[in-house]
């Protein structure tokens, strides 16, 4: 337990100290200015957003192939996690399109995109809790994720061919590309911060789908031996979690 | 027995099942048809307006209507307990799949060429000249309409409140099918229609990658 306080420490002092070098050592930005602030944390949320995510695909499919409960637990803790980050990204790019754009929001491919992968693994966090077997519950949820994960670059192939509005990529655009060195540390330190905070979150959450296993596994045992956990007891238990 | 036959097995239970009764087909064409209705007293278009917003309001129609249309193809087995036994029968269940989405794909078709004729006088849209490119729009749309609202609709039938969660699940994945569909029927629309082989093409991907999708997780999906 020590090394998890430890841990989350050392991301809580991370995520201050990003907040502080994007607001406070990072250069002005010539065109922009302060508003080009919030790119430090937009582009670390849709990092994080984009490996959990993948991370749910991954699990969504190994649960399928290996029926490891592990899996599962890995798929809905990475989906939370990236609904998570999603959101981030996407209030951070409508604070930043007001002033920029003077629009608080466009359907551009990659806003499009970002709006409707939130919207998908909104359902899929919903259809989670509207199936009650825990296997069945798996497995529909794992092929919804599947079919979540393949419609990404659909929508985002539509909207290209559709119209389009987000800022190229600065970073590795093309030849007058490239960020103020002292821009692209602070950046570095912003995208390690929400990293290590997203990290943390996810075994967090992970641990806590583990925990719930163990005591549906204990409440099952229970009822097998004949101590039959009454209504009343168990949502006792399930208070008691932490 | 081959999957060809056995989901030919499957359509054709599920097409009697249905000429027996006649609910589906009625009540989806109706609902469709309010839709349009709806839009009409909503945006009072003008012959312009019409031409602009027309392929929308269709394809949503269709969007709507499908899914809602697609909720009872498993939920009825789930409720009265046939899914097992269909289950049992010794064929693979990506046929029973595929025989459902022949069923959709029937039934959807027939309510949109019930639908189109109406919407065209409703909208004074002139389909004369255009009704085979139309139909191959309207067809590689709604076949990927069906090929994800039928895996949807089995994804659904073990949930609770499962008539409000299949639209959920699949009016957000089908965003580019809409987008496709709605272009590609503007562009049929059009002073000068001409059919868009970029948008077809898109389509044609999206059912590709879809029904791939259903035929590898059919196993799963279908799992007791």
């Amino acid at each position: 337990m020590k090394g998890r306080s430890a841990i989350t420490v050392v991301s809580a002092a991370l995520i201050f100290f990003a907040g502080y070098a994007a607001l406070f050592i990072a250069p002005d930005e010539s065109t922009m200015h302060e508003i080009q602030r919030v790119f430090y944390f937009h582009l670390g949320s849709w990092m994080a957003m984009f490996i959990a995510l993948s991370l749910a695909f991954v699990a969504n499919v190994a649960w399928l192939v290996t029926r490891k409960p592990q899996w599962d637990w890995l798929g809905v803790a990475s989906v939370e996690v990236g609904v998570v980050s999603c959101t981030a990204g996407l209030i951070t790019g409508v604070l930043w399109g007001r002033p920029a754009w003077g629009i608080w929001w466009t359907w551009d491919a990659r806003l499009t995109t970002a709006f409707i992968l939130w919207i998908l693994y909104i359902s899929y966090l919903l259809l989670r809790g509207l199936i009650e077997e825990p296997q069945r519950r798996a497995s529909l949820s794992a092929i919804f994720g599947i079919f979540a994960f393949l419609d990404a670059p659909l929508v985002y192939a539509s909207n290209r061919l559709w119209r389009t509005q987000h800022p190229s990529p600065v970073i590795l655009g093309g030849e007058n590309s490239g960020l103020d060195p002292t821009m692209g540390k602070v950046l570095i330190v912003c995208i390690v911060a929400i990293m290590a905070v997203m990290i943390l979150v996810l075994v967090d959450r992970y641990r806590l789908e583990r925990l719930r296993h163990e005591l549906d596994e204990l409440r099952l045992a229970a009822n097998v031996r004949g101590f039959g956990a009454d209504s009343g007891s168990s949502s006792m238990l399930t208070k008691g979690l932490p | 027995m081959t999957t060809a036959r056995a989901a030919t097995i499957v359509l054709t239970k599920e097409l009697r099942m249905e000429f027996r009764a006649r609910e589906l087909l009625s009540t989806t064409v109706v609902f469709a048809l309010v839709v349009v209705v709806l839009f009409s007293f909503a945006f009072d278009p003008t012959a312009g307006e019409s031409r602009r917003y027309g392929p929308g309001l269709l394809w949503i129609a269709f969007l709507f209507a499908g899914s809602l249309m697609l909720n009872p193809s498993f939920a009825r087995e789930q409720s009265n307990q046939t899914l097992d036994a269909l289950r049992m029968a010794p064929v693979s269940p990506f046929a029973i799949l595929l025989g459902k989405m022949l069923a959709n794909l029937i039934f959807l078709g027939v309510a949109e060429v019930i639908l189109v004729p109406v919407f065209a006088v409703l909208y004074n849209i002139s389909i004369a000249g255009i009704v085979g490119r139309l139909a191959l729009v309207l067809g590689m749309g709604t076949l990927g309409i069906v090929i994800t609202g039928t895996v949807f609709s089995a994804v659904a039938a073990h949930a609770r409140m499962r008539e409000l969660l299949l639209p959920l699940l699949l009016l957000p994945l089908l965003a580019p099918l809409l987008i496709a569909a709605v272009e590609a029927t503007a562009s049929l629309f059009a002073e000068q229609p001409a059919l868009d082989r970029a948008w077809l093409a898109f389509l044609a991907g999206f059912d590709i990658v879809f029904l791939t999708a259903s035929w590898l997780l059919a196993d799963f999906l279908l799992e007791e």
